[in-house]
């Protein structure tokens, strides 16, 4: 970056400079102040306030929602679902993503075929995904009972037994969304150069101890970004709930995001939603940071 | 020789194991998709056969017909194409303005309006929302195209990932053109983006998928019939035919086939759109 001395905004190519520059930037920060940075601000400035959008005051109540919001048992209920959906899908989603990529690092018949395969759930729309896991997870006539009860395990009303609801919009999330990781994987693998598995080979080492040894400490970075975006992910999950269950039964499936879209466009309830948002947003931040730190040591560590 | 003979046997055994538990999975995750075209051609009696049949004895295109007399399935594919399209092309042209200016103009202030942007990827989209509506809501914007489009013309993503891109492209070829008096436009026009189709097929592909099937904007934003796109439109259809499976599949089948197709032609430009997008972190 260019350093002038005092006001580099004297010269008049400075200023041409200047001129130029948000020329080409004018269309997106005209958008992006109007719906992000004036947003990201004015949410916070409403979770001190109580509204109900269309009156004209809004009243100031300091930390009243957020307080509210902490008293609420409702709201922890909400949480602890989202949490138990986070640590549900990433660790399957996971594991799915490192096997399949795994193996399709390896020589394998069909390998253009496979990777379509297991990428197509991830590219489709959520809304129609979750239309055909409900025709699967139907009670009487879904495919999923018939292969349970092959297995000698008793029907489930998957969608309508609270203790089930959870897991069945688990085992969508990750068959929706492990695709992506897949590739993801991929990339982080053929990053390994190859020379470390044939000095491994030299000395004799077994597929364990190469994968021990090599491809799992050296996918680290990789592995941690994953969780960390899948957690971030799977903390926003909206779409399949919404089809799915629509948070039921008895508020069984009912995640975060779905909790504020209630509030904020059921019952209007604005300020209350925007404090929501921020516990939310402060969640979020706190994943993200944990990545940075981690890719900061590496970073440290490698230069 | 013997204990040769019984490697090479335990390898090719390996093999021929990961070979069965890859396509098995591989047929596990593709199985819903069967199931719901070989549903949404099934007749009623069939498709309440327990246990289930997997293939029709008769295919009943006719439900297809029904399910686009049950809900205009036309009109909100149209919706979906208008507006994913408009905002994919907008895109393009935004991010593409930006990342020039974060990638060769230098001006002052550029490095800390660029930190800002990257920060903003951070937001939750979630936490705008709200605001974004009652900016809209004090437009007079909302349930009109203009809602479902114009917050969708600018990203930080794709203008990062542009950016990237452009670093990439020696400088060399661009100082021959302002030798010879082209604008600053004129060279991002005629240089930078030709040869940047890569990059610009990625973030393409990937934000006409986002907002073909973006769900939760157009559920907030819009109310009327005639505005609906197709998730939100197959979303509400679920509602009035909760069982009505052969329907549910056939509206299904139409919501995905079209984007199934699009990404087997454009896989390549998806995936490393996926790949270029976790590096950003």
């Amino acid at each position: 970056m260019k350093q002038s001395a005092n006001n580099p905004l004297n010269s008049k190519k400075e200023r041409k400079n200047l001129y130029t520059g948000l020329a080409f930037l004018a269309p997106t920060l005209v958008i992006f102040t109007t719906f992000i940075l004036f947003p990201v601000f004015f949410s916070f400035f409403l979770s001190f306030h109580k509204w109900n959008m269309f009156s004209a005051n809004k009243s100031f109540i300091g930390l009243s929602n957020y307080i509210k919001l902490f008293s609420d048992p409702e709201f922890w209920r909400v949480l602890k679902h989202t949490v138990i959906y986070t640590f549900g899908t990433v660790p399957l989603n996971m594991l799915f993503a490192l096997l399949v990529a795994i193996v399709l690092n390896q020589k394998i018949a069909g390998k253009k075929f496979l990777r379509t395969a297991f990428f197509t759930p991830v590219i489709i729309s959520p809304v129609a995904a979750a239309l055909i896991w409900r025709w699967i997870y139907d009670p009487n006539l879904g495919l999923l009972n018939y292969f349970t009860g092959l297995l000698g395990i008793p029907a489930i009303n998957w969608l309508n037994d609270p203790s089930a609801a959870m897991f069945a919009i688990i085992i969508m999330g990750v068959w929706k969304t492990f695709g992506i990781n897949m590739v993801l994987f991929s990339a982080g693998l053929q990053a390994i150069p190859d020379s470390y598995y044939e000095a491994a080979d030299i000395d004799g080492a077994s597929t364990w101890s190469k994968f021990r040894h090599i491809t799992l400490p050296m996918l680290s970075p990789t592995t941690f970004f994953i969780m960390i975006m899948s957690m971030i992910s799977s903390f926003q999950v909206f779409d399949i709930v919404y089809v799915l269950t629509s948070g039921g039964p008895l508020g069984s499936t009912k995640v975060m995001v779905f909790y504020m879209y209630e509030k904020a466009f059921k019952f209007f309830e604005m300020g209350y939603a925007s404090a929501v948002a921020y516990i939310f947003f402060a969640i979020l931040a706190a994943l993200c940071l944990l990545q940075v730190k981690y890719m900061r040591t590496k970073i440290y560590e490698v230069t | 020789m013997i204990s040769n003979n019984s490697s090479r046997y335990f390898n090719i055994s390996k093999k021929v194991l990961m070979h069965v538990i890859i396509y098995a999975l591989a047929i596990v995750t593709v199985a819903p998709f069967i199931w719901m075209l070989l549903t949404s051609v099934k007749g009623m009696e069939e498709i309440f056969t327990y246990p289930p049949k997997w293939i029709p004895s008769e295919i009943h295109l006719e439900n297809y017909k029904e399910a686009f007399q049950a809900a205009p399935f036309g009109h909100y594919y149209l919706n979906s194409l208008a507006v994913a399209i408009t905002v994919t092309i907008g895109q393009l042209i935004t991010c593409s303005l930006a990342a020039y200016a974060f990638a060769r103009l230098e001006f002052w202030g550029r490095d800390v309006l660029f930190y800002i942007f990257l920060g903003t990827m951070m937001i939750p989209y979630q936490v705008t929302m709200i605001p974004s509506f009652m900016v809209l809501h004090w437009l007079g914007w909302v349930d009109t195209y203009k809602a479902l489009i114009v917050p969708g013309l600018a990203s930080a993503f794709g203008t990062f990932l542009l950016r990237q891109f452009f670093l990439t492209i020696p400088k060399e070829l661009e100082e021959a053109a302002y030798i010879d008096g082209c604008s600053r436009f004129k060279v991002l026009w005629r240089i930078i983006i030709p040869l940047s189709k890569p990059a610009l097929a990625s973030l393409g592909i990937f934000t006409f998928m986002a907002a073909f099937n973006n769900f939760m904007w157009p559920l907030i934003v819009t109310n009327s019939e005639a505005l609906r796109t197709v998730p939100l439109g197959l979303a509400i259809f679920r509602d009035r035919y909760l069982t009505d499976w052969d329907l549910l599949m056939a509206g299904s089948v139409t919501a995905t086939l079209p984007i199934l197709i699009v990404f087997f032609f454009a896989q390549k430009y998806f995936i490393k759109g996926i790949t270029l997008s976790g590096i950003k972190g």
